[in-house]
């Protein structure tokens, strides 16, 4: 009895350090003091980061971020909420801080951990200041009014505290390609690591749902269950640097195909960056391991 | 029942199965020509947006005939009637077909679509010849078009 007694305690204590070493982290609270947001560069951010491909509805206009968005996944279905500047319904009401704090370490309003479909685990490497300005953006933009849904999730995954492992296991805010030897290549790593997320899409998942960086872009099931999305390192993509940022201005590839699926959201958005900003990313995608089929 | 009688449902029977086989595997040669004719069509739009969007790239010079001439073909591609392209049971669960199922249960949604891109492949013809700036003005809204009917009707490649 007095065996299972102690076994009971030790295991409490190890939920107990576990919880606590994988609690949410918001950032401290002193970390955007001295920054003022800038709108219009907050806009450039906003497209980089691609937050509208997620947060408008299907058929709405591309300012107005009311969620309702659904995403299938292994471990259930996912709704984007409305963070319009709604203070009852969006984020509106938000200070500065939490929003950063969602959108930098996955922590939301009422300090829960949030799901990885937000890609944090990528925005956790931007600059403070662009995050600021970012966030100085949104506040022009529309309020929307419409009530948020729940996800639609399985047994454990709807719980919110089991993601506080899975945190501390796999949104590290290391760089992949670790050498960046020109500005360009700098640029290019942190529009396509930071704010693009394009390895969410194109980047294997192990079976926990964390990126195989070992295959870092190397191609990736469809989350449909239908289809591949595409590897886009050089062992496959063998495009020139000049096609690859024209394909993120027009969505046309060198045959003038076009760009289909989730993608073309994509282009929407690196469609707004300068064409140094394509060129840079066009340059990351050649830099980065080939990774064979 | 009588042994014929027997026989015949067997045989009935044995003729569902393989005809449900035959329907899942193969296609009829009417929906396999429907299907390569609608991936030629798409490959015209591609062929004649070739050099427009060349020249809209700025990797050839402009020329106002050249790029009026394929203006004109997009836009007569674009104007027809493509209904019996799209015959059913030939969505994207077959081999080679990558047509979403919405095509048909949203047909009003995906002739829209076609609509759009009629629109914008007019509005390039007629402003091809006028210099480059107003070419690739007009070359915008058909790059857009064929993105957003691909987005939503279009299945991931396998
Ligand atoms: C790939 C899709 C995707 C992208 C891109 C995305 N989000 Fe989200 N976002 C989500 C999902 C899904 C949730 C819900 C997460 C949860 O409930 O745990 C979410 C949650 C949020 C929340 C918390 C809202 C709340 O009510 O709890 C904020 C704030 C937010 N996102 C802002 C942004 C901003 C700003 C960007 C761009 C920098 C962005 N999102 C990009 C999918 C996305
Ligand atoms: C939401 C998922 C998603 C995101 C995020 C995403 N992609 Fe893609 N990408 C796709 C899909 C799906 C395709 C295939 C498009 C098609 O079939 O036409 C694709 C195709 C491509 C291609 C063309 C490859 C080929 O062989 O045709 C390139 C290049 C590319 N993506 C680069 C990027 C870059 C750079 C980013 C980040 C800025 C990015 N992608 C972000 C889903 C995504
Ligand atoms: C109204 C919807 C729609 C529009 C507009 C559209 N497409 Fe398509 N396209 C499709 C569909 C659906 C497929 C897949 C057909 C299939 O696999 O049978 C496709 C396939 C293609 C293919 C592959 C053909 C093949 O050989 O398999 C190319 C290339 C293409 N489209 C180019 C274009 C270009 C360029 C434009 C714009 C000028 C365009 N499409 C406009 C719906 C559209």
């Amino acid at each position: 009895m007095a065996k299972w007694r102690i076994i009971g305690v030790l295991a409490l204590l190890v939920v107990g350090a576990g919880w606590y070493i994988t609690k949410p982290a918001p950032l401290p609270s002193d970390a955007l003091d001295g920054l003022t947001g800038d709108p219009a560069r907050g806009e450039i951010v906003f497209a980089a980061a691609g937050c509208a491909s997620c947060h408008t509805s299907e058929d709405g206009p591309p300012t107005l971020l009311s969620g309702g968005k659904t995403f299938a996944s292994d471990f259930g279905t996912f709704v984007a909420p409305n963070i319009s500047s709604d203070p009852e319904h969006g984020v509106g009401a938000w200070s500065d801080l939490a929003l950063a704090s969602a959108i930098m370490r996955g922590v939301g309003e009422n300090g829960a951990h949030l799901y990885p479909a937000f890609p944090y685990t990528s925005y956790n490497k931007a600059e403070l200041s662009d995050i600021v300005d970012l966030i100085a953006h949104l506040r022009t933009l529309p309020p929307s009014d419409q009530p948020n849904a729940a996800h639609d999730l399985a047994f454990p995954f709807n719980q919110r505290i089991a993601l506080g492992p899975w945190k501390f296991l796999f949104a590290n805010s290391d760089w992949v390609l670790q050498e960046a030897a020109s500005p360009e290549l700098i640029r290019g790593r942190y529009l396509v690591e930071a704010l693009g997320h394009c390895a969410e899409c194109h980047t294997p998942r192990n079976a926990l749902g964390g990126l195989d960086t070992a295959r870092w872009m190397g191609g990736a099931p469809h989350p449909s269950d239908e289809g591949r999305i595409p590897n886009i390192t050089t062992a496959v993509l063998s495009w020139s640097e000049r096609d690859i940022a024209e394909y993120l201005k027009s969505g046309f590839t060198p045959d003038f195909d076009s760009a289909g699926g989730e993608m073309a959201e994509v282009v929407k958005n690196t469609g707004q960056l300068t064409d140094d900003d394509r060129a840079a990313i066009a340059a990351y995608l050649k830099a980065i391991p080939p990774v064979a089929e | 029942m009588s042994k014929k009688l027997n026989r015949v449902v067997a045989t009935a029977v044995a003729f569902c199965i393989a005809g449900a086989a035959f329907a899942a595997g193969h296609l009829t040669e009417d929906q396999q020509r429907a299907m390569d004719a609608r991936q030629s069509h798409m490959g015209l739009y591609s062929f004649n947006l070739g050099p427009i969007g060349a020249m809209a790239q700025d990797r050839i010079p402009y020329d106002a005939a050249i790029a009026t001439a394929a203006a004109s073909n997009l836009a007569a591609l674009a104007s027809m009637d493509q209904a019996a392209y799209w015959v059913e049971g030939t969505d994207a669960s077959i081999e080679g077909s990558r047509a979403k199922a919405e095509i048909w249960t949203d047909a009003a949604g995906y002739m829209a679509e076609k609509e759009k891109l009629a629109a914008a492949t007019a509005a390039l013809a007629a402003v091809a010849g006028d210099g480059l700036d107003a070419m690739k003005a007009a070359f915008g809204p058909v790059g857009q078009s064929c993105g957003s009917c691909h987005e939503a009707y279009r299945a991931p490649r396998t």
